[in-house]
């Protein structure tokens, strides 16, 4: 009967529910504990990445032939949730490799494969994924960072901002303009390139000290007369701008699943103290006030989660997920900063104080709103996805 | 051909709230969450330690019970055991189940796969027995290595050093024998995702105590489970002279 048939089907596979728990147990055993610690002396978290590294918890979706366990986004999403539950700028270091990366995994030819992602699977290298300059972060098309052909070589000038990983990386995907025809369209403009971290000209910024996700390395990069082999161009010139978006649709599902992980954290953390506290001469859990928070915050966590996992699901199905990948991230940010503010909420006085850990699951929320597109950036690509398909 | 056998037994996760069925025939299990016990992780981690140092040539992970404990039997194969076997064991028969029954299961199977070691968790976590590993031993009559924390393989024989009441105690014993593992043994490993992919791949055999000539009736019957009693409040008292008094009121003193 189809109400049998409706019961066997399984949400997760055995495997998956294996990958779960995996990623749940070191999440909880090895980065709870050090995260506070991260957070105060902005340290980077190599110990924990190299031990993520070790158990192949990152560089998932690199392919079978280059060393890597070519899993889908579905897969990458659980095992980001549950290292995001433990501290999100831990999981962004962890996750800017996928960002990196994603730009050769789907446009990059069998040598750039073989080169730049099969070094990942055999040391515990990071990259990072170099567009945003300090002129240009939502209006990528505004990228001033140039690349000149010259021979069988580019040369690169300019400036990039905000590049996770950015003192870390082994390599970097960076997009640079390459056509100066101010009228030359968007879509024509902009080469995407592999370039080595150690190549002379790039000057590597100071590491920025950020509200919250701490221990993430972000920083600005300038690129001075940097000189790239033609060979480690992405498809070929002007195609740039296409593989740098087509990165997001694969990518903005686990960045949902992180800031789910942040919500549930935030809610499991508040939920605790609520069945702990006592006022007026009951649990704080039994005052309607709370419960009813609590009733809120359980509702947006639980709606975030089926948010990515639809995003994840159609893209591993070969469709094109960017309508719900959007609405997964936009979703997923905004509800991470209410619920973790709620969480602060929850524990009161004690809440601010960093004794406790709400309040670095507030500063850590924020970013979610901005980064791999500002939550302004999903509404428009929502509205103009919806309208698309109101359409047809 | 060196092989080891290794037990592992599903139980309730060491994390969860036991609670007492309303019926006092024993624990709540329905939904509650289950995982491998903890001193047969420690098993496990020594099996495939002595395999990577190449004094065993496989690990042979078993488990008995219903469909279930062959997620347990996954996880000692992701963790690097070679193949499983899942002994069938379910309803009553499983409900009913107890050291000396597994022990007869093991005791057939060291003789069948003609295991040079069994290496079991000393207790397991929900019923406390720490019998499974001697009843197993004098069954085959091998010797024992029982509350391992160390063990070293010397030829044919085995050192062992043990945790007893007093330190530790050193034995050597003569293969092949049976060891329980103690907490202090090692620090079980991760099951790395790759090899959980690959011990998709890895068999698991299928049979049931019959197969083996075992008889599964239990010598045991549980009358009643109940919860401790619960720990009643303190009493609070203003002076030493106060406590001394109350001490010799209900004759502590």
């Amino acid at each position: 009967t189809s109400r049998e048939k409706a019961a066997s089907i399984k949400l997760m596979t055995d495997q998956q529910k294996e990958f779960q728990e995996l990623a749940r147990k070191f999440s909880r055993e090895e980065i709870v504990p050090v995260a506070a610690a991260y957070d105060r002396s902005g340290e980077y978290p190599f110990p924990i990445i190299k031990r993520a590294w070790e158990l192949g918890l990152m560089n998932s979706h690199i392919p079978e032939d280059c060393g890597g366990m070519g899993l889908g986004i579905f897969d990458s999403c659980l095992i980001t949730e549950e290292l995001a539950y433990g501290c999100t700028g831990v999981q962004t270091a962890i996750e800017a490799n996928s960002l990196g990366q994603m730009p050769v995994i789907i446009a990059g030819n069998d040598f750039q494969k073989k080169k730049y992602l099969g070094r990942m699977t055999e040391e515990p290298l990071m990259c990072a994924y170099g567009v945003t300059e300090p002129g240009a972060g939502s209006d990528v098309a505004g990228l001033k960072t140039r690349a000149e052909k010259k021979g069988d070589e580019y040369v690169v000038n300019g400036q990039k901002m905000w590049i996770t990983n950015g003192g870390k990386a082994n390599w970097y995907f960076l997009l640079a303009r390459t056509d100066a025809d101010p009228k030359c369209p968007t879509s024509k403009a902009f080469t995407g390139f592999i370039v080595d971290a150690d190549s002379p000209g790039i000057l590597v910024g100071r590491k920025e000290l950020n509200m919250g996700q701490r221990c993430s390395d972000t920083r600005g990069i300038t690129f001075e007369d940097v000189r790239i082999p033609k060979e480690n161009v992405l498809i070929g010139e002007g195609a740039g701008f296409k593989i740098a978006m087509g990165a997001f649709d694969k990518t903005r599902p686990p960045v949902a699943a992180g800031a789910t992980g942040l919500a549930q954290r935030a809610l499991d953390e508040a939920t605790g103290y609520a069945l702990e506290r006592k006022t007026f001469g009951k649990l704080i859990a039994e005052h309607q006030a709370v419960s009813f928070l609590l009733a809120e915050m359980a509702m947006k966590v639980e709606l975030a989660r089926m948010g990515w996992q639809r995003s994840a699901w159609e893209v591993d199905n070969g469709r094109r997920n960017t309508y719900y990948a959007s609405i997964a991230k936009a979703f997923a940010g905004d509800i991470a900063n209410q619920v973790a503010s709620d969480a602060v909420q929850v524990f009161g006085g004690n809440g601010f104080n960093s004794e406790y850990p709400v309040e670095k699951l507030m500063r850590d929320a924020k970013i979610y709103q901005i980064y791999e597109g500002t939550a302004q950036i999903q509404r428009l690509i929502i509205s103009r996805e919806h309208f698309g398909r109101f359409k047809k | 051909m060196s092989r080891v056998l290794v037990g592992v037994k599903r139980v309730i996760d060491y994390a969860v709230k036991i609670r007492v069925k309303p019926d006092h025939s024993g624990v709540v299990t329905d939904g509650v969450k289950h995982s491998m016990n903890p001193f047969c992780e420690i098993a496990v981690e020594e099996a495939v330690k002595l395999k990577e140092k190449k004094f065993i040539k496989e690990v042979v992970a078993v488990s008995c019970g219903p469909t279930q404990v062959t997620e347990t039997i996954r996880t000692a194969l992701a963790m690097g055991c070679d193949r499983g076997i899942h002994v069938e064991v379910s309803g009553k028969d499983y409900e009913a189940m107890g050291p000396l029954q597994i022990a007869k299961i093991f005791a057939a199977l060291a003789k069948k796969e003609e295991a040079s070691l069994v290496i079991l968790g000393k207790q397991a976590i929900d019923d406390d027995c720490n019998q499974t590993g001697q009843m197993t031993a004098a069954l085959l009559d091998w010797p024992q290595g029982t509350f391992a924390s160390e063990v070293t393989i010397d030829g044919e024989k085995v050192k062992v050093v043990r945790e007893i009441d007093g330190g530790l105690e050193t034995i050597k014993i003569s293969m092949p024998a049976v060891l329980t593992a103690d907490l202090r043994l090692n620090t079980p490993r991760y099951a790395t995702l790759p090899n959980i992919m690959k011990a998709k791949k890895k068999k698991i055999a299928n049979m049931k105590p019959a197969d083996l000539g075992v008889d599964m009736v239990s010598r045991v019957e549980v009358l009643r489970v109940d919860e401790p009693p619960t720990r009643l409040a303190g009493v609070k008292v203003e002076t030493v002279d106060d406590l001394v008094a109350k001490l010799k009121a209900n004759g502590t003193i």
